[in-house]
Order: C-alpha cells, then sequence, then structure tokens
C-alpha cells in the first residue's frame, strides 16, 4: 500500500464520535479529571480550531475548577467545560450599539471573501430595510463588487450609496453618511473591500475610511465589526489584532455558520481582545443572520460529531 | 505572537537535553512536541499531524539524530524532506486535453477564490499563447456573473453566461466557446458547502455534463482543521485533478493545503499571490514546507532580493554579510538596502516567524526617521560593541539609549531586530546552497554572483 493510500485510510476513519469517547473514559471507572482524558479533550478542541494555546488555557481552567467542584460523571464534565468556555464568550455585551443620534453608522470590514458584503445586505434587511437603512458601496476595488451590493439593495428595496470602480472608498463612505443624514436614514451601513490584514497599505486605506467618516458624523462609526469566515483557522487572531489594531473594533459577525467548521479560533480572539462576537451568518440568504448565542454556539461544538445520537 | 521558530525552538529543545549526555528515543519524542506545535499552529489537521509524527519519529528515532552534534538541524531536515515528499517533488501544470478544447472546472467553498482564478487561469494560459475563454456558471451570488464578465475584459478573453439552471448554463457555454475555437474553456462555478448534499448534486451533475479534463479544487489559504473534510468531500464527489491554493500573499502558514493534499493525493497546481489577475504562481513544495513550518518563505525572499538589488550593491552587501562578520554596522546598511526592495509589508512577511505588522518586527518600519534612529544608536556603540553586540548588557543598553536620545526598549528592539536577522542570514546561505547547489558558496554571496 502506498504511503498516500495508507494516509487516506487513516483520515478516512469515520469521526469518532469523540464525547461519546469521552463519556466511555469516564464512566469506564476513571472518573476524573486524568491527563488522558484532558489529551481527548485537547484533540477534539484541535479538531474545533481552537488552537494549541486556546486548548490549553481552556484546559487549564478545567482543571482549576475540576479541583473545587470534583465532577464525578462524565456529564458534570462535560458540562462543566461547557460553562466554562460559554462563560468566556459571554462575557462582553452584545447588543447592537446605539447611535446618540441618527444616523448610526455601522463598518464592516475583513478579509477577503469573508462574507461582508452578505452580511451588510443582512444587517440593511433587518434593521428595517427601505426607509431605515442606506448602503455604502465602499468596496470600489474588487470587480463587480458594488454591482453585488446594488443587486442586494435592489432586492431589499434600500438605497446604495456608490462612485466609479476604483474610485477612493473614503469618498464613498463620506458621502453615505452625509446621504443617510439628509434622507432621515436610522443607520449607514458601510461595505468595505476585503484585504489582507498584513497589508499595510490596504489598512492605511482602511484606517483613511474610519477617520473620514468620524469626520462627517461627528463621532466613530457607532458599530466597526470585523467579518470573519467560520472556517478559518489560526489565522483568525492574526486578523482580528491586525484589524483590531488598525480600526478599534466593537465586535465580531462570524459568517458560514451553516458549515461544519466550528469557528474554534473565537476563544483565542476573545481571550486576548474581549471583542464580543454579535451575528452569526447561517446561510448566503438575508434572513440567515442571527444574533450570536454563546450557548448554542457551544452546543454545536460539542454535538458535531454524532455524539447526540450517544444515549 | 511571540517570535518563535521552530529552529529556535528545537535548538532549545536539545540545549535542555544534550546537557545529559547520548540522546534517547525519549529525548526526540520531547522535541517532537516542537514540531507538532508548529504544525498545529500552521493549521494542519491534527489527525494529518499525528500521522506525519509518526513517521517522522521513526526517522529520528535513527542514528543520524541521536548521534548528531546538531539534533536540532537533522529534525527540521527530516520534516522537511516529510514535508516536501507529501507535495509531491515537480511542479504539476495543467493537463492538456489531445483534443482540444481543454475543459477546466473550478469548484470550491464560498468565497475561497474560484471566480479570480479563473480568470487568473485564464490571463496565465493566454500569455503562454492559447485561447482561453470563460464560463460564468455561478447563478447564486448576486453580480458573480458581472464579476467573472469585468475579469474576462482585463484578461481580453470571452465570456460565456447564460440564465436558468446551472448545469446547463455550463454545459452551453463549453458548447458556445468550442464552437467558438477557444482551446481551453474555463468553468466558474457558484461556491458551496461540501455538506449541501443538493449543491453538491448539482456539481456533480455539471460534470457529468461538460466532461472536464481538470477539476480544481479552490482552497483558502487561510481554511482551518475542515479543510480535510472539504477536501475529502470534494475529492469523493467530484474526483479532483488538483488543487489551487489561493490568498497565499497573507500571513495565514497554509497548514489547509497539506490537510488537503493528504486526505485528495491530488497536487497543488497553482497558488493565488494577490488580488490581480496576474497574481498566480506555480506552487513550490520546498517552499511551502518551510512556510508551515514557520521558517519564512526564504527563497522567494531571495529572488525578491536578487530581482530588486542592482549587481554591484548586491556585490558589496554580499561581501560584507558573512555569517561570521555580520555586524551592526552591516545591519543599517542591509535596513538601507531593504528600503529599495519594495513595500515593506510584502517582504516582512516572507520572513520566518514574523507575521508583518505583528511581533517585533511591527517597530522595524524603515522609514527615514527609524533609520536615523537606529543610526544614532549604532553610532552611540563602542566599536567593539558593534562587533560583539552580545557584550552589550544593562547598563550598556542605558548608555546607549542615552547617548543617542532613545529609549531602553528602543535599544533592546534593534539588538533583537539584529539577532534575528543575523539568523535568517544564516539560513539563507543554507538554502542558497541548497538550491543552487553552487559548491563553496557562501551566503548571498553565491546568490547574486553570475547573474544580471
Ligand atoms: N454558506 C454561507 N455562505 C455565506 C455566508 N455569508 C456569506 N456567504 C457567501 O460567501 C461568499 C462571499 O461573500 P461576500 O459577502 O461576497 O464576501 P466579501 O468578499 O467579504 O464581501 C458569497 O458566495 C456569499 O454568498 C454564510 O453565512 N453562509
Ligand atoms: N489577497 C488575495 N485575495 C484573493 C486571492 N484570490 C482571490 N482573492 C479575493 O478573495 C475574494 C473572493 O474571491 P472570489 O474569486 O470572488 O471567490 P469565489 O466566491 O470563490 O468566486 C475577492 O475579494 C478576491 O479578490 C489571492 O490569491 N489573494
Ligand atoms: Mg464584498
Ligand atoms: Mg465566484
Amino acid at each position: 500500500m502506498s504511503l498516500w493510500d495508507r494516509l487516506r485510510q487513516g483520515l478516512a476513519r469515520s469521526r469518532s464520535g469523540w464525547v461519546s469517547q469521552l463519556k466511555k473514559a469516564v464512566a469506564g471507572g476513571r472518573g476524573r479529571i486524568d491527563e488522558e482524558l484532558l489529551l481527548e479533550l485537547e484533540e477534539s478542541l484541535l479538531e474545533a480550531d481552537v488552537g494549541l494555546d486556546g486548548a490549553e488555557a481552556i484546559l487549564d481552567a478545567l482543571r482549576e475548577a475540576a479541583a473545587k467542584e470534583r465532577p464525578s460523571t462524565a456529564d458534570e464534565v462535560l458540562s462543566l467545560i461547557r460553562r466554562l468556555m460559554t462563560d468566556q464568550l459571554s462575557e462582553h455585551r452584545r447588543e447592537l450599539h446605539q447611535p446618540p443620534e441618527p444616523p448610526g453608522v455601522i463598518l464592516l470590514l475583513g478579509v477577503n471573501g469573508s462574507g461582508k458584503t452578505t452580511t451588510a445586505a443582512k444587517l440593511a434587511a433587518q434593521l428595517g430595510g427601505r426607509g431605515k437603512v442606506i448602503l455604502g458601496a465602499c468596496d470600489t476595488f474588487r470587480a463587480a463588487a458594488s454591482d453585488q451590493l446594488a443587486e442586494w439593495g435592489h432586492r431589499i428595496g434600500v438605497d446604495v450609496v456608490r462612485q466609479e470602480p476604483g474610485s477612493d472608498p473614503a469618498a464613498v463612505a463620506f458621502d453615505t453618511v452625509q446621504a443617510a443624514r439628509a434622507r432621515g436614514m436610522a443607520w449607514a451601513i458601510l461595505d468595505t473591500a476585503g484585504r489582507l490584514q498584513t497589508r499595510t497599505n490596504l489598512m492605511k486605506e482602511l484606517e483613511k475610511i474610519h477617520r473620514v467618516v468620524e469626520r462627517a458624523l461627528g463621532r466613530p462609526a457607532d458599530e466597526r465589526l470585523l467579518v470573519l469566515d467560520a472556517t478559518v483557522g489560526q489565522n483568525g487572531l492574526s486578523q482580528a489584532r491586525l484589524f483590531h489594531e488598525t480600526v478599534p473594533l466593537t465586535g465580531l459577525v462570524v459568517t458560514k455558520m451553516d458549515g461544519t467548521a466550528r469557528g474554534g479560533i473565537l476563544w483565542a480572539i476573545t481571550r486576548e481582545l474581549g471583542l464580543p462576537v454579535k451575528w452569526i451568518g447561517v446561510g448566503e440568504g438575508l434572513e440567515d443572520l442571527q444574533p450570536f448565542d454563546p450557548q448554542a454556539f457551544v452546543d454545536a461544538l460539542f454535538a458535531g460529531d454524532g455524539s447526540r445520537e450517544v444515549p | 505572537m511571540a517570535f518563535e521558530r521552530l529552529t529556535e525552538r528545537l535548538q532549545e529543545a536539545f540545549r535542555r537535553l544534550s546537557g545529559r549526555g547520548k540522546l534517547s528515543p525519549a529525548d526526540v519524542d520531547e522535541a517532537l512536541k516542537e514540531v507538532r506545535r508548529a504544525l498545529l499552529e500552521a493549521d494542519v489537521n491534527f489527525r494529518v499531524v499525528k500521522d506525519l509524527l509518526e513517521r517522522i519519529r521513526a526517522r529520528a528515532v535513527g542514528e543520524e539524530v541521536l548521534k548528531s552534534l546538531t539534533p536540532a538541524q537533522q529534525v527540521i531536515r527530516i520534516v522537511r524532506d516529510e514535508l516536501t515528499a507529501l507535495m509531491g517533488g515537480e511542479h504539476a501544470g495543467i493537463q492538456f486535453a489531445s483534443r482540444p478544447p481543454t475543459v477546466i472546472l473550478l469548484c470550491g467553498l464560498q468565497g475561497s477564490g474560484k471566480t479570480t482564478t479563473a480568470a487568473k487561469l485564464a490571463f496565465r494560459l493566454k500569455q503562454q499563447g492559447r485561447r482561453p475563454h470563460l464560463v460564468a456558471g455561478d447563478l447564486y451570488r448576486p453580480a458573480a456573473v458581472d464579476q467573472l464578465r469585468v475579469l474576462a475584459k482585463q484578461v481580453g478573453v470571452p465570456c460565456h453566461e447564460g440564465q436558468g439552471d446551472p448545469v446547463e448554463v455550463a454545459a452551453q457555454g463549453v458548447e458556445a466557446a468550442a464552437q467558438a475555437g477557444a482551446d481551453v474553456v474555463l468553468v466558474d462555478t457558484a461556491g458551496r458547502l461540501q455538506i449541501d448534499s443538493e449543491m453538491m448534486e448539482e456539481l456533480r451533475r455539471t460534470r457529468d455534463r461538460i466532461q472536464p479534463h481538470e477539476v480544481l479544487l479552490v482552497l483558502d489559504a487561510m481554511t482551518g482543521q475542515e479543510a480535510l473534510n472539504v477536501a475529502r468531500t470534494f475529492q469523493e464527489q467530484m474526483e479532483l485533478t488538483g488543487l489551487v491554493l489561493t490568498k497565499t500573499d497573507g500571513d495565514a502558514r497554509g497548514g489547509a493545503a497539506l490537510s488537503a493534499l493528504a486526505v485528495t493525493g491530488k497536487p497543488i497546481k497553482f497558488v493565488g499571490v494577490g488580488e490581480r489577475i496576474e497574481q498566480l504562481e506555480p506552487f513550490h513544495p520546498d517552499r511551502m514546507a518551510s512556510r508551515i513550518l514557520g521558517m519564512g518563505d526564504v527563497l522567494s525572499l531571495i529572488e525578491r532580493a536578487e530581482a530588486a538589488m542592482d549587481q554591484e550593491d548586491a556585490q558589496r552587501l554580499a561581501e560584507r554579510i558573512r555569517e561570521a562578520d555580520f555586524t551592526l554596522e552591516d545591519f543599517l546598511e542591509q535596513l538601507r538596502q531593504v528600503r529599495k526592495m519594495g513595500p515593506l509589508d510584502e517582504l516582512l512577511q516572507m520572513l520566518p516567524g514574523l507575521p508583518a505588522g505583528a511581533g517585533s518586527l511591527k517597530g522595524l518600519q524603515v522609514d527615514e526617521r527609524e533609520l536615523k534612529r537606529v543610526e544614532a544608536m549604532i553610532q552611540s556603540m563602542t566599536p567593539q560593541e558593534r562587533r560583539n553586540p552580545q557584550i552589550i548588557d544593562g547598563s550598556r543598553r542605558r548608555r546607549i539609549a542615552a547617548g543617542s536620545g532613545t529609549q531602553v526598549q528602543d535599544v533592546n528592539r534593534l539588538l533583537k531586530q539584529f539577532e534575528q536577522t543575523r539568523a535568517l542570514i544564516r539560513q539563507m546561505g543554507q538554502a542558497g546552497r541548497r538550491i543552487r547547489g553552487g559548491k563553496g558558496r557562501k551566503g548571498w554571496g553565491g546568490l547574486f554572483r553570475g547573474r544580471r
């Protein structure tokens, strides 16, 4: 058998249902948190993109809590770790920040293809649509980016402020804020071009958009949201860090949660940067945006491997 | 994330161990924990990591490492060999059909870069003298067709469009392209989750209708552990012929590529290195191996340096930069050179373990002001200190800071950056020798010689 075949065969083993294994392990007489159990937990966290440091932090917390609470059954161990993980995601306010006076401004940022434009449309629909919201197409770079937003605007019935491809995105942002005010809109939502967080020039452009919005509005944009793809791995932390450094973020939107990715990098992000997750995207339709629910999120993480079938 | 390189960590691990005399297999295990960490941090799927470690261990406990005077280097070599072997030797290009047109289908998750890659491939093929056509097969995402149309116009190739059933649109597009004399037809498709069985079924029907010669999975380099499941499902359902890894221009280490390779066994044919249509490159397994290990894209950096420096500068620098006598003065000179090599952020991304804008190199903005400060600090050092920075202790640092009107932290940072650069140069010297195969050449000298 070739090396590849062997490797593939190994990997093709169906996901082993680690929660059920874990239950067996605890039920099988060990009845406490030993190193082997922690190793199993670590693997499952790694598989959810929590990352090595993130997993260590969570397991340290588990050890500490277990020393006090002394869980004696598998269910108790599991509910303890769930609680710890839920608590960490629940620490910060997740409600939409209400502007002191209209229009409120929402600035969406993120890397390429993470779901900014779709999220802008979803938010526009949820915040009242026609007569309440205006969209600003500040992605003047990607081919047909403003057409994409305009098409959404058309479907929802909201106006989209746009300019020629290649024009200054900060100017579009400025115009959008002005238009929102002139037309008495409650919200202006600014879609921006995707950019990898390491491209300093593009990050400077973002900084300028942020500055110009502040000038037009008399205060910084009310929400500055990083749109993060749930399938992202450890790079998610670098994204959060560098975007946060460029434009101080007010929170995150995690998209593509309808897939099987579990977005585990969120624990590293919230631990280090203390940013709340405000919404999750669960599909490509306008209605597929939900307020973030830490409990459900953690449940999904722990349920992703067939453990639901386990009694 | 602190500046941590696998090499350094391994050296550290072995240093801890070697105090006890002869290395044992258990010692190797200890060191392999560092390898595991590096692979996991790079997003290689943990199942793939497990498997790789087993193989690496089998080789590492062999004589070569245990008896070696430089066990860290030996382990690194084994790890890199294994990774490079997994990623395939030769660059695999497009397999053209014996009877044109060659039909290429692009598929993948939402937002991974399919449409952009289709246009990039068209651009590349056109430059090679072929007559590629594009087919806009994404009828779901708003303005996806417009996007491809705009890109096709930039490239200067025809784009075939249609409405209704995506399978029909793809089939008719391929037909129309063939009629119009295309020798390659690139079919863009809508993004889809691998667990969306209806959409996957549609993709299979598209494939069955157009009978593509190449089915490429377009994968985002930032993807995490899911890369394995994504690649596996697409492979099972679509019988892929290859992979394209996009968005490698950032600081993602790209372990997803390894996961995808591991479950599909298909070659990575191209990598996306930016948003513009010309930013697509052939895949280099050795570079990817270094990158995944956090050792930086040293070879790309060397190429960039070669392209940017003129011969004379390069010679001069090469002469002065020798592992043993690379001094702080050379460092200053090098900073001046780096400024000429292009956008600094792009360069910094290629440096080992240094995500640009993060970590310790963040302060290294090579602008005039920073250069002046570095200059001032170096000038406040004694000649002895410049040659032997190790001797610069706390009180010397305070003196240098005072003398140059800077803070002790600035001096600390400078010394750290200097050390990093020195380590990098050492690596470049090794990489250069290995790749170009020049015997007896040293450091950058061998690299720059004989090039225009
Ligand atoms: N399945 C799924 N797809 C999404 C979600 N959000 C966005 N997308 C898709 O991801 C792709 C990229 O989205 P887009 O909004 O254009 O990303 P942008 O480049 O950040 O503006 C599109 O195909 C969207 O339909 C989500 O929550 N779930
Ligand atoms: N930085 C960078 N961006 C890329 C690359 N390839 C694609 N993109 C960007 O990723 C986003 C999604 O690309 P697109 O082709 O629309 O993805 P699709 O939904 O799979 O068709 C766009 O903003 C592209 O400009 C790449 O190699 N580097
Ligand atoms: Mg967009
Ligand atoms: Mg597309």
